[in-house]
């Protein structure tokens, strides 16, 4: 996932993942690292949310957006979810509509699930294993940008891809309405069905939703809180929603406030000063730079800072000129100067170096760095210490490209142009001609994908949909990814290794059996495909969540970040 | 009898003699010309500068780069070591032209020296598009004004065209179109970085403002006596041109320099404010505005300084402008002589 132009760029600590809250944390926990129950003393108020703009659709099936994927935990269901908790304990899945974790049977191929009763949506329509089956069609009905790579795997989901208007899953999802029961048949064993089963792409929506994105138009809701009015260009409306009933204190507990205004159009600069004077109690966008100082010391009780597993990143394209060279790929690899790129960031504190895909403490994460002085993909050295100019000089004139022309493709927003800014120098500075084009964040994150546009090497950013090492190799590197002349190519570099491909097969399907194995494996893979250097990993960010004085009970989930839910203002 | 004297005087001289002389006496010329000349000298010596005094280069991300302050050496990008350690901040004016005088942006780069750099690229730019502006409008309003009949109605119909879009619009519309993939002109090929693409965008934009009224006025001037008389008596139209014509045009084409080059400078520093005129690593003093911007509330100069060289360089011009009319106007001339 991706967020929306997003830069995080404010952000700090070095405490490691699980380590969630530097300052001025007044979480209240459970004793299993859920969150306290729900006290109804401290319910009510209105809580402001500020962001410069929108995140387009509210279609929770189509919309891929971390911005929004924020506000789905309180509002959409799943028949399973991740867990309402602080750190790590956020990867935990719970049962959410369903009534328990899902039984495996016929070699991990199929799930079996028991619907919940008397749960409503916010129409008042109870939830009805009917709707249950609707939601997984409407996922290929409505071309949900994760139905090919997430939900292929059930019973009946290529013809969909095919047909999408006329999907039907009847061998897929077979339900019971006497039984209540639900019945998943996946076409091979996939060790991370669960997860994607928890994601708002899976939730369960009203079988009567339109067939083609909602857009602006809400969905009726099952969670605590129901969309009231949503304008993209002024400000979308959370209220309660008068038939929920907390079902699973883990999975969707009851909200504090009684309203969430989300207000749109609103200068980041102006975001923050809004904060400070209590007007609104959360920044949505990155803070500006020059503000980040000011934050952190005169508002550090209101600073919250937590670790993330994402990463920036520099995609090459490995099918044009100069980057279709496997030694200009890696030349960019040796080039750039991961501590420059941090500082533009907003320092240490905000964000650390790193060279493997896989972030640090991901699963199949290894320390390891190839692309550093000293070392080699062949002999990596634990951890990234500074750029080799002269190797990567070298490496563009073996590779007989230099001198050629380098268009940098970045978002216009201050932290990539200064990214793509800095790139151009580096790639000057090694044999190049670079032209930095910056686009708005709105468009380039698509425009990026699409092969028609013939973007050599761009900077952008990519955050975990779920915990596990395919979410990042085989959904950014694998061949299923890549689709020439399509705005839904989340595979930029256009990589494929049919080997690499067939050991990631391997690699999940030993997740299921042996996870540690598999862990291991992931780990392999990450060295192996950065000798082909598709990409160039820059550093794996930060995020720093900016509350007003009056906001408490903050929680930070490592699966959809801060709870906005559960903040009070009494 | 002085007066008499002195009116003798006047009549013996040329009208660009009267002029030069008028404009030599004026003060505002003389403080904005010596404006216009100081800040033109200092941008013609930004490689003198960058090169033998600050040693750096204005062009490169540096990054890691480090100055000495009171003989302790310190980064030029601080990290923040107050409350929590957020933030990178570049180094503030060091006053010492030896290195940082004005600071450094956020790509560790010197200010003085990209604002020195981007004086030049912006003066550069302003003078060519206005000399490509008042070429082409000159063209453009002489012909038509001159030929009339169809030529006329289509050059005017181009003109009001181009006038129908409000400038900023149509400029920015351009440089959107033609950044992304240059400029191909049969065998001419302007790539998105070449400085000639704004030049020419804005050079086009301005052309109906000085088009239009040399055209008005050539078409005054062709009903007049003495090119009557030259027509009456066969002289060929590029005699009639240049010779009847275009010498009693030129003072109002002086009068359009200071403005049109004054205007061009002001568009190009907002289309690269907009990031669509100068392309990094290049600098205008615009792009350093843009710079800058992000630093307002840490080093406002980085944002202040090139501002006021942009005002202070079209207000001279604005300036020099209103002199150079005021000297080649008789009737303004006549009373101030009164």
């Amino acid at each position: 996932m991706r967020k929306r132009s997003r830069i995080i760029t404010s952000i700090i600590s070095t405490a490691l993942l699980g380590a969630s809250v530097l300052t001025g944390t007044n979480s209240a926990l459970a004793a299993d690292g859920g969150l306290a129950p729900y006290d109804p003393s401290h319910a009510g108020g209105t809580i402001t949310l500020v962001a410069a703009a929108a995140a387009g659709t509210l279609d929770p099936k189509v919309n891929y957006t971390g911005q929004y994927w924020e506000l789905y935990q309180a509002t959409y269901d799943g028949l399973l979810a991740f867990k309402y908790a602080d750190g790590k304990g956020s990867f935990e899945i719970v049962p959410d509509l369903a009534t328990a974790l899902p039984v495996f049977s016929n070699g991990e191929k199929t799930l079996t699930f028991t619907l919940r009763s008397g749960i409503k949506f916010s129409n008042g329509q109870p939830v009805t294993v009917a709707d249950v089956k609707a939601s997984f069609e409407r996922i290929f009905k409505v071309s949900s940008p994760t139905a090919g790579s997430f939900y292929n795997g059930i019973v009946g989901a290529t013809a969909c891809l095919k047909v999408p208007a006329t999907c039907n899953l009847d061998k897929g999802v077979v339900v019971d309405p006497k039984k209540n029961s639900i019945v998943i048949n996946l076409v091979a064993p996939d060790e991370t069905i669960t997860s994607k089963l928890a994601v708002p792409h899976a939730a369960i929506n009203p079988a009567s939703s339109p067939s083609k994105d909602a857009g602006t138009t809400p969905i009726p809701t099952t969670g605590p809180y129901m969309y009231k009015s949503y304008d993209p260009n002024k400000e979308l409306v959370m209220v309660r929603n008068p038939y929920f009933k907390e079902w699973s204190h883990d999975a969707q507990p009851q909200g504090y406030p009684d309203e969430i205004d989300y207000k749109f159009g609103i200068t980041p600069t102006a975001q923050v000063t809004a904060v400070e004077n209590n007007q609104a109690n959360w920044v949505y966008d990155p803070i500006p730079a020059d503000r980040l100082n000011e934050i952190g010391t005169k508002y550090a009780s209101q600073v919250h800072v937590n670790p993330l597993t994402a990463m920036w990143y520099l995609p090459m394209n490995v099918n044009i000129a100069p980057f279709n060279n496997v030694r200009a790929r890696q030349a960019v690899d040796y080039a750039i100067d991961r501590a420059a790129m941090v500082k533009i960031f907003g320092g240490t504190q905000l964000a650390a170096p790193v060279c493997s895909f896989l972030p640090p403490n991901f699963p199949g994460h290894v320390d390891y760095c190839g692309y550093t002085k000293g070392a080699t993909p062949d002999k990596p050295a634990v951890s990234w210490t500074a750029p080799d100019l002269a190797l990567a000089k070298k490496l563009v004139q073996e590779s007989g490209t230099a001198g050629q022309a380098v268009g940098i493709v970045v978002s216009d927003d201050d932290v990539n142009k200064q990214m793509g800014v800095y790139l151009q120098s580096v790639l000057n500075s090694i044999g190049y001609k670079a032209t930095v084009k910056p686009i708005s964040g709105n468009i380039q994150f698509t425009y990026i994908q699409n092969t028609k546009n013939k973007v050599q090497i761009s900077v952008t950013q990519w955050y975990q949909d779920y915990p596990a090492a395919s979410d990042f190799l085989n959904v950014l590197l694998g061949c299923a990814s890549f689709t020439p002349n399509s705005d839904s190519s989340i595979n930029i570099s256009g990589y494929c290794n049919r080997s690499f491909d067939t050991q990631m097969q391997t690699a999940m399907g030993l997740g299921l059996t042996n996870p540690t194995a598999g862990n291991k494996l992931w780990g392999q893979l990450d060295e192996q495909v950065m000798k082909d250097a598709p990409v160039a990993v820059a550093f794996t960010p930060k995020q720093l969540d900016f509350i007003s004085s009056g906001t408490k009970n903050y929680h930070f989930s490592l699966q959809y970040k801060m709870f906005v839910d559960q903040l009070q203002t009494k | 009898m002085a007066l008499k004297e002195s009116s003798n005087a006047i009549f013996s001289e040329s009208p660009g003699k009267i002029a030069l002389r008028t404009l030599r006496r004026d003060k505002r010329s003389i403080i904005s010309l010596s404006i216009l000349g100081f800040i033109v000298a200092i941008s013609l010596l930004a490689p003198v500068y960058s090169h033998y005094v600050a040693h750096t280069d204005p062009f490169n991300s540096t990054l890691d780069a480090t100055t000495t302050i009171g003989g302790k050496v310190v980064s030029v990008l601080q990290p923040s070591t107050t409350g929590l350690g957020l933030g990178v901040t570049p180094i503030g004016p060091t006053w010492n032209l030896r290195g940082y005088f004005l600071g450094a942006d956020g790509q560790g780069r010197d200010v003085l020296a990209r604002l020195l750099y981007g004086g030049r690229n912006t003066l550069l730019i302003g003078v060519s598009s206005g000399a490509i502006c008042i070429f082409l409008a000159l063209l453009i309003g002489v012909v038509a004004g001159y030929r009339k009949g169809w030529i006329d109605a289509i050059l005017s119909r181009l003109l009001d065209v181009i006038w129908a879009f409000p400038v900023y619009l149509l400029a920015i519309s351009l440089s959107v179109v033609l950044l992304t993939s240059g400029l191909t002109i049969g065998f001419i090929h302007l790539g998105p970085g070449s400085f000639a693409l704004p030049i020419f965008i804005i050079g086009v934009v301005y052309i109906p403002y000085v088009a239009r009224p040399i055209r008005a006025q050539v078409l005054a001037l062709r009903e007049r006596e003495f090119v009557r008389a030259a027509v009456g008596i066969g002289a060929k139209d590029s005699t009639i041109i240049f010779r009847e014509i275009l010498p009693n045009i030129i003072p109002s084409v002086l009068v359009f320099i200071p403005i049109i080059v004054a205007l061009c400078m002001l568009t190009e520093s907002a289309l690269s404010f907009l990031s669509i005129g100068v392309q990094p690593p290049q600098a205008s003093w615009g792009t350093i505005i843009n710079d800058g911007l992000a630093l307002l509330y840490t080093r406002p100069l980085v944002g202040i300084a090139p501002g006021l060289l942009i005002v202070l360089t079209a207000a001279s011009l604005n300036l020099y402008g209103d002199a150079v009319r005021d000297a080649l106007d008789p009737k303004t001339r006549a009373r101030g002589d009164a």
